[in-house]
């Protein structure tokens, strides 16, 4: 079992006709995943890596039978191609893009918020990969088999040296979620389908420095997780104002710290290790003794 | 970025956003000139990216041209908050009736736009949330639909603004929408926003922060760049395409991925407790490529920096595989040439192990590789301790 994508999942690649599209088609392909579509208005009928292309996403439905987007556009683009997604009403829009425009954004996600049938991942995230049974972004494949435990992270290399600490487990789904300001699918949102999800026994959530929304993941693990969870939180030594490479990652005044979102993880039950290794140690600890 | 009071008017003015008028000096006799040509009373302001100008000393009124350079003369050097006052912004001065505070920005928790007003203007706007959290009203703006004129006056009323600002409030309000916007700002703030005896409703101070993700609509930006405080390292890091921040320490970093860099900078503080507090000289993130060329400019400005006595390179292949990551540091080091600091190497993830192998096999004395992350930080820390 797994969240949000499975073996049934139909891919569409917007934007497959682009160097990173075309690359990462191939990678998808190559972990298993049934991408049946790419888009690009000006190559229809071409094939790329064996993969049609149609001019729109809703072509790509209808046509194809798609029902997760994942977007490659260039920055310029992606709202427009996360909107045509949207209009489409694709159940799931995976926007790796990095260095999108906030204002863009915010008004794609209120635009599939008013729309309700999208579910957003990202921007500016590796993307959601269920070992084993479909890959829908640029997280590597072959780190880690299928198993239990579920990863919910801000940081793409992080969830990556984490799969591979705890490969001996192996993961119903991977999801980053991305480190922009605003994003689609929050750890929250992650959090409560992990524990719906009958292939899940337990949570791995890593955070990072910048908003809020590690304290209030804290807040809802303590009301609506029961599942155990381990945090990591990345940049306790960040000095204030210096953004560290996510736009969203940067601690102004008091608001932001690693410190307090390890407080809050730990004072609803969650066991935060200092490093990654130790994370990893505590989630070994507990899938042992499960 | 954050953008200078002047450069915020600026925006302002080119939006239809009323602001008194007047011009930067950078030293007293500019400041006198411009006293001059806007004739009667003016204000000298610092030009600081900091609050607290007022207090400090950096706002000041002046008589005339003469008294303008005097206050000039004064406020130029100043040091504000650790910020040194390069300019002076001139205008002319307003008969304050009343001071309000109005804002938009971007609200990351609620995933939109934010609008907040107060009739409770030039102070500080963190105080008057703490002190009387009601007189500050906030009203969430759909991305989809902004502020048009009706919900201008629905913000300018929330905010509890007399019948005799109300019209002038929302009109600005609704040009200071269209800044926010137009801009890809992640806040435009007022403060304060006044109400002059002559019954005009104008924006006293600006502030701005702008979205550099949106730098590509926005060429114009690059004019708002201060170029006097970008530290040197970074900015040829960013010619050079790199993800660079100069920090304090002696542990220079490498590493692929914001998240693992942020991380490895924690992870050598940890270790560097050891060896008498032993810090990160930079943050760097070469991203998933790290070809031999990025390597190399990655490592010719760590170690241009003369605080850095050992480098901490630390990759987890992924997308990249760690055999090429081995190829670019050999070949990295040949460019950069005459390498002495010891380089410590964590390889780990796609093809790790050949990645090793052919470290071992370039036989490079300043290469040490390390299997994991914490015991590589700590031989980073410890040969950074050793070479002090």
């Amino acid at each position: 079992m797994a969240i949000w994508l499975d073996e049934n999942s139909r891919v569409v690649v917007q934007g497959i006709t682009g160097s990173e599209g075309t690359k990462h088609t191939r990678r998808m392909l190559a972990a298993g995943t049934n991408v049946v579509a790419g888009v690009n208005p000006r190559k229809v009928g071409q094939q790329v890596e064996g993969v049609p292309v149609f001019g729109t996403v809703a072509d790509a439905i209808e046509q194809a039978g798609a029902n997760v987007s994942v977007i490659f556009v260039p920055p310029k683009f992606t709202k427009d191609a996360a909107i045509e997604a949207i209009d489409a009403a694709i159940g799931l829009a995976v926007v790796i893009t990095e260095g999108v425009p906030v204002h863009d954004t915010t008004e794609f996600w209120a635009y599939s918020q008013s729309k309700g049938t999208t579910r957003i991942i990202g921007p500016n995230c590796p993307g959601i990969a269920s070992p084993g049974l479909s890959n829908a972004g640029i997280i590597p494949a072959d780190i880690t088999p299928g198993g239990r435990i579920g990863l919910v992270s801000k940081s793409g290399t992080l969830t990556y040296q984490m799969m591979y600490e705890l490969r001996e487990f192996g993961f119903s789904t991977c999801v980053g979620i991305g480190g922009d300001p605003v994003i689609g699918t929050t750890h929250i949102d992650a959090l409560d389908a992990f524990q719906a999800d009958p292939g899940t026994d337990a949570i791995v959530m890593i955070g990072e420095i910048g908003g809020d929304a590690e304290e209030r993941a804290a807040a809802h693990i303590e009301a609506h997780v029961t599942k155990p969870v381990v945090g990591y939180v990345a940049g306790f030594t960040a000095p204030e104002g210096k953004t560290m490479g996510h736009a969203g990652a940067i601690v102004s005044g008091s608001s932001g710290t690693a410190q307090a979102k390890k407080e809050a993880l730990e004072k609803a039950g969650v066991r935060v290790g200092k490093t990654p290794s130790e994370t990893a140690r505590l989630m070994a600890d507990i899938m042992r003794s499960l | 970025m954050d953008l200078f009071e002047y450069q915020a008017k600026k925006l302002f003015a080119e939006h239809g956003v009323p602001v008194p008028t007047g011009k930067t000096a950078t030293t007293p006799e500019e400041a006198r000139a411009i006293a001059a040509e806007l004739g009667g009373k003016v204000v000298v302001k610092a030009q600081v990216k900091a609050g607290g100008r007022g207090k400090a000393g950096g706002v000041k009124v002046a008589d005339g041209p003469d008294d303008a350079f005097a206050k000039a003369t004064a406020i130029l050097g100043m040091d504000i908050k650790g910020h040194t006052v390069h300019s002076v912004l001139v205008e002319e001065a307003s008969n304050i009736a009343e001071e309000y505070y109005a804002s938009f920005l971007l609200d990351r928790a609620n995933r939109t736009f934010l609008a907040m007003a107060s009739r409770e203007g030039g102070m500080e706007i963190e105080e008057v949330a703490a002190t009387n959290p009601d007189a500050l009203a906030r009203i969430a703006i759909d991305p989809l639909t902004g502020v048009d004129a009706a919900k201008a006056r629905e913000i300018a009323v929330a905010a509890k603004l007399p019948e005799a600002a109300l019209a002038g409030a929302a009109e600005l309000l609704a040009k200071l929408w269209t800044v926010f916007v137009k801009s890809d700002a992640t806040l435009v703030e007022v403060n304060p926003l006044i109400l002059t005896a002559e019954g005009r409703v104008i924006a006293l101070d600006g502030k701005v922060s702008l979205d550099e993700n949106a730098d590509f609509r926005h060429p114009e930006n690059a004019a708002f760049v201060d170029v006097s405080a970008v530290d040197p390292l970074e900015q040829k890091a960013k010619e050079k395409g790199l993800n660079y921040v100069k920090l304090e320490g002696e542990v220079g970093i490498i590493g692929n991925g914001a998240g693992l860099v942020m991380s490895t900078l924690d992870v050598v503080t940890y270790a560097g407790e050891e060896f008498g507090g032993k810090r990160p000289a930079n943050f760097l993130d070469i991203g998933g490529g790290a070809s031999a060329e990025v390597m190399a400019n990655g490592l010719s400005i760590i170690l241009g920096d003369p605080a850095v006595k050992s480098v901490f390179v630390n990759i987890f292949g992924g997308i990249t595989s760690c055999d090429a990551v081995a190829n670019g540091i050999v070949q990295a080091l040949k460019i950069v040439g005459d390498v002495t600091t010891p380089l410590v190497v964590r390889l780990d993830g796609n093809n790790a192990e050949e990645g090793r192998r052919i470290l071992k096999e370039a036989n490079l004395p300043v290469v040490k590789p390390v299997d994991t992350m914490d015991g590589a930080a700590k031989l980073a820390a410890e040969l950074a301790a050793a070479a002090a």
